[in-house]
């Protein structure tokens, strides 16, 4: 704790609604996250718990209406992103944040080339001309793999791994501090999966970038995240550094995830799914939204809502049973 | 590419051939033909048999169509009955101002359907978008005539600020234009949008704002480049629709092109005219869609792949 | 067991039917444009019970010519001293009729081709379709007035002529609609216990291809009702007196310097019906095929 490093993310009680005819979904519930520089931190969680969302609150991307996004305090780089007029948020997408989504498939426009895609971001950012802009294009090109000639094709000329590689050249173009990738390889065939996953942590350590890895893939948190932060309904229920996280898993919703990979070591081992399904994020449940699933699950889990409480050193989680002093899970024990 | 348009030009031959055969054939069932119309006062049976033989018209009807497309294949269309010109360049003598007035109104309705559209669909669902709607209906369910009487009634008969008919001062043309305009930007307006609100859900859209772009540019630019199709396939089909039959807006305005030439050479029962014009605004409009087809390779790089690699089938139907 | 999955059919149906009136009541403009199609079709209907026509309708009254609308002559009166509310009520006979009739006409023939053509495929399929383009590379309103003018000025021509030049819209609409279904295991299913190709076609695919033949029907029978009033703008539709609309506007016209009333009823009566069928028409789309909707 010695050396405070600098932080370039800090949100404090994010809440992003979104209110639609007949019901309201609340996606995000009050969360707040952090991350220092270099850092690269874990949202893991299944889909729907509003990891995507807490991603693209922190560019102000949430469609509103219906979007309804409320913070105390939102900050990248010391910047107040939170009060920032649409114009000076232009000015940080792309440049100082930047994001890789999903779906390469749909994310990339499919009337422009490669090349032009890439070059806008840096001709609006980096103050080039058309001709430094392509060339920059290029070259970024070339850094993630696809040799330079090949800038003035058309994003249907590519393969899926190839046009997530594109994306990630967007993204990384204008050498952004935070990079957000939002399941960057879900889509992607599990051999091409590695390879984006090298290219981008090869490619952050070159330039020093933080990043915000959200994925519901457990191993790709291990191989890529110094920090985890494991949400549920919207909230974050458990967080801390990997090993906090991984070895000494406090939540049992965190231990179900695990309990749900397939075991390599022990190959007739039978996978333990968490029974059930989240909650309808309209009509959240009063206490512990993962109450209604959880094998440890007590009469005050129903009431009462539990906040997220140190356990010494970084790590940190939301869960009633351990009121209880002598309660503890155990790695394996039957969850469903 | 060329394999595809000369494909595609080929493909108009059967059209054409089909056209021209309908055409006749209804002409030919038709009571009472030419040389009943102009003959002349108190003319005996013989005399009009004799006419008759002249025109070739005492021969039967499939023996006068071989002929007649015989002819065709030299260029050559026949000959009016009534006026004893050419088929050919009567038609060309009419259809320029056909073609100035619907280019004076395709470009009215893409620019103001064009933009409203897009406003639209950026504001779906406001008071705005709803009154946008509402109009364009409305535009939609209005007699293109009853149109250009009102306007002719407002802008000409009460405000005198342009003329009710014929095309003799540049200013002749604004009223017809607007007419046929408005007739058209109901549809044009209608499809902007919903093509525009198809594209503005696309992910590729978000990636460009992450990027920093601003809003206006990608729905300018990013979006509308991607809606283009179907606004480019409703203009091309609009201005064929002008091209060939803007019959009414021709007659309320007096105005002189090949809507009203068609018109009238029926009324004389001048088959040679009829067809001639009736083929040559068929293939005047098989043309215009074509170039209409090739300019979707222009505007979707995936559409281009398809007709250079040919695998490209034409979708019939 | 075969009873029980009918009845589950039945069932289906029905909730579909109930889903898709329910989306449909809470469009507004559908509703709005239902209600004025009800009204018109009923003063259609019952307009000889209102109107004596030899009278009121056609009967000429040179006393009280061109006089501008009052509260006498709500409309105003023509050349002839013939009241135009009470013409323009009665034309909304030949309006609808020509607009179903014609709408029938094509209906009948094109999704019957298109049936066809989109069942069997192969040439017969080549030739409809090939027909079609044919028939809808001349502009529906050249077609229309060389079919009228040279049958001859009628209402049953107009119909007619309307009918035939909205005939390729059904086929391909049809067509497309039964190539989706044709594959589809039911269709499989009756080929297999030995239904004769005409049973499969009218009893287990047109039902399935209903919601857009609906909707292009209600949709065509707007713009037929546009095209039979400029057929007689033009004067080749319905013969004088009879106060068609297009008739009316044509009649108007030649008063248009100093009695514009003429001309401003008429089409606004077309207008009216057209939008409300439009309205109709949209709310249709909007709720049997719900993929279209936003």
């Amino acid at each position: 704790m010695a050396e405070q490093k600098e932080k370039v993310l800090e949100i404090k009680n994010l809440n992003v609604k979104f209110v639609l005819e007949e019901e309201t979904v609340e996606a995000v519930n009050d969360i707040s996250l952090h991350m220092e520089k270099g850092e690269t931190l874990g949202l893991v969680g299944e889909t729907g718990a509003g990891k995507t969302t807490t991603a693209l609150s922190i560019l102000r991307l949430i469609d509103s209406p219906p979007g309804v996004m409320e913070c105390e305090k939102l900050e990248v780089c010391g910047k107040d992103i939170k009060n920032m007029s649409i114009s000076e948020l232009e000015h940080i997408r792309g440049s100082v944040v930047s994001m890789i989504f999903q779906d390469p498939m749909t994310s990339l426009n499919p009337v422009f080339t490669v090349g032009q895609q890439i070059a806008e971001s840096l001709e609006r950012h980096e103050n080039l001309n058309k001709n430094e802009a392509w060339k920059k294009a290029e070259d970024m090109l070339e850094l993630v793999g696809i040799p330079r000639e090949r800038a003035i094709e058309y994003p249907h000329q590519f393969s899926g791994g190839m046009k997530q590689r594109v994306i990630i050249a967007i993204a990384l173009a204008c050498s952004p501090q935070v990079l957000i990738a939002d399941e960057p390889t879900t889509a992607l065939d599990v051999t091409i999966q590695a390879q984006i996953l090298h290219l981008m942590k090869e490619l952050k350590e070159k330039k020093n970038t933080s990043m915000i890895m959200i994925t519901h893939d457990l191993g790709i948190v291990a191989e890529t995240c110094d920090r985890v932060a494991v949400m549920y309904a919207g909230r974050i229920i458990e967080e801390g550094n990997l090993d906090e996280v991984f070895n000494h898993t406090l939540h049992p919703y965190t231990e179900g995830l695990f309990n749900s990979l397939p075991n390599i070591k022990n190959r007739r081992a039978k996978l333990q799914p968490i029974h059930g399904l989240m909650p309808d994020p309209t009509n959240l449940p009063k206490g512990c939204a993962f109450a209604p699933r959880c094998n440890y699950a007590t009469e005050a889990c129903q009431e009462r809502r539990p906040q997220l409480t140190d356990f010494g050193g970084t790590h940190k989680a939301a869960c009633l049973a351990y009121e209880n002093k002598d309660f503890h899970i155990e790695r394996g024990k039957k969850n469903g | 590419m060329h394999r595809y348009i000369i494909k595609r030009l080929f493909l108009m031959i059967p059209v054409i051939i089909g056209v021209s055969f309908l055409v006749f054939f209804i002409m030919d069932m038709a009571p009472g033909d030419a040389v009943d119309l102009m003959a002349p006062e108190g003319a005996t049976a013989e005399d009009l048999d004799a006419i008759r033989h002249e025109l070739g018209l005492d021969q039967p009807v499939v023996i006068r169509y071989v002929k007649y497309m015989g002819g065709m294949l030299h260029g050559d269309m026949g000959v009016s009955y009534v006026s004893k010109t050419d088929v050919f360049d009567t038609y060309m003598e009419k259809l320029p101002a056909t073609i100035k007035l619907s280019f004076a109104s395709i470009l009215v309705s893409v620019l103001l359907s064009v933009p409203l559209g897009i406003y639209s669909a950026t504001k779906q669902g406001t008071l705005q978008d709803n009154i946008s709607m509402v109009l364009a209906m409305i535009g939609l369910s209005m007699p293109n005539f009853w149109l250009g009487l009102l306007l002719i009634i407002a802008f000409s008969l009460k405000l005198h600020m342009f003329p009710s008919g014929g095309d003799q001062t540049l200013s002749s043309i604004v009223l017809p234009a607007l007419t046929i305009g408005t007739g058209l930007m109901a549809t044009l307006t209608r499809t902007t949008r919903s093509s525009m609100l198809d594209v503005l859900k696309q992910e590729y859209l978000r990636t460009a704002r992450a990027k920093g772009i601003p809003e206006k540019i990608v729905v300018m630019s990013h979006a509308l480049r991607n809606a283009l199709i179907p606004i480019i396939t409703i203009i091309g089909t609009q201005l064929a629709g002008v091209l060939g039959g803007s019959v009414l807006t021709e007659t309320v305005f007096a105005w002189p092109g090949v809507g009203r030439l068609i018109v009238d050479s029926l009324n004389m029962r001048d088959t040679p005219l009829v067809t001639g014009s009736i083929i040559m605004t068929t293939i005047l409009l098989s043309i215009v869609l074509l170039l209409v087809d090739l300019l979707y390779a222009v505007v979707d790089p995936r559409i281009k792949a398809q007709y250079i690699t040919k695998r490209g089938k034409k979708k019939h139907g | 067991m075969a009873k029980t999955a009918e009845a589950a059919v039945t069932r289906k149906a029905r909730s579909q039917a109930a889903e898709v009136w329910r989306q449909f009541r809470r469009n507004k403009g559908a509703m709005i444009g239902s209600a004025i199609v009800l009204v018109i079709v009923f003063i259609a209907i019952f307009a000889d019970v209102f109107l004596d026509y030899d009278t009121q309708v056609v009967g000429q009254n040179v006393a009280e010519r061109l006089q501008w609308p009052s509260a006498r002559h709500w409309f105003g009166t023509d050349e002839l001293g013939r009241d135009i509310f009470f013409r323009v009520l009665y034309g909304t006979r030949f309006s609808c009729s020509v607009g179903l009739v014609a709408v029938s006409i094509g209906l009948v023939i094109g999704v019957t081709l298109g049936a066809v053509a989109g069942y069997f495929g192969g040439a017969i399929e080549e030739v409809i379709m090939r027909s079609t383009d044919i028939l809808s590379a001349v502009p529906n309103m050249l077609m229309a007035i060389v079919i009228v003018s040279v049958l001859g000025q009628s209402i049953w021509n107009l119909m007619l002529a309307v009918g035939i030049t909205s005939v390729p819209q059904f086929v391909r609409i049809t067509r497309a609609a039964v190539l989706t279904v044709r594959n589809q295991e039911y269709v499989e299913a009756s080929k297999a216990i030995g239904l004769t190709n005409r049973k499969i076609i009218f009893k287990h695919i047109l039902p399935n291809c209903l919601s857009p033949i609906i909707v292009q029907a209600t949709l065509r029978v707007a713009s037929a009702i546009i095209s039979a009033s400029s057929l007689s703008f033009l004067g080749l539709g319905v013969p004088a007196p009879a106060p068609e609309w297009g008739s009316l506007l044509s009649g108007g016209r030649k008063y248009i310097r100093d009695y514009s009333y003429m001309t401003l009823f008429p089409g606004l009566a077309i207008m009216i019906t057209v939008l409300a069928l439009n309205m109709m028409g949209d709310g249709l789309r909007d709720s049997l095929d719900p993929k279209l909707k936003k």
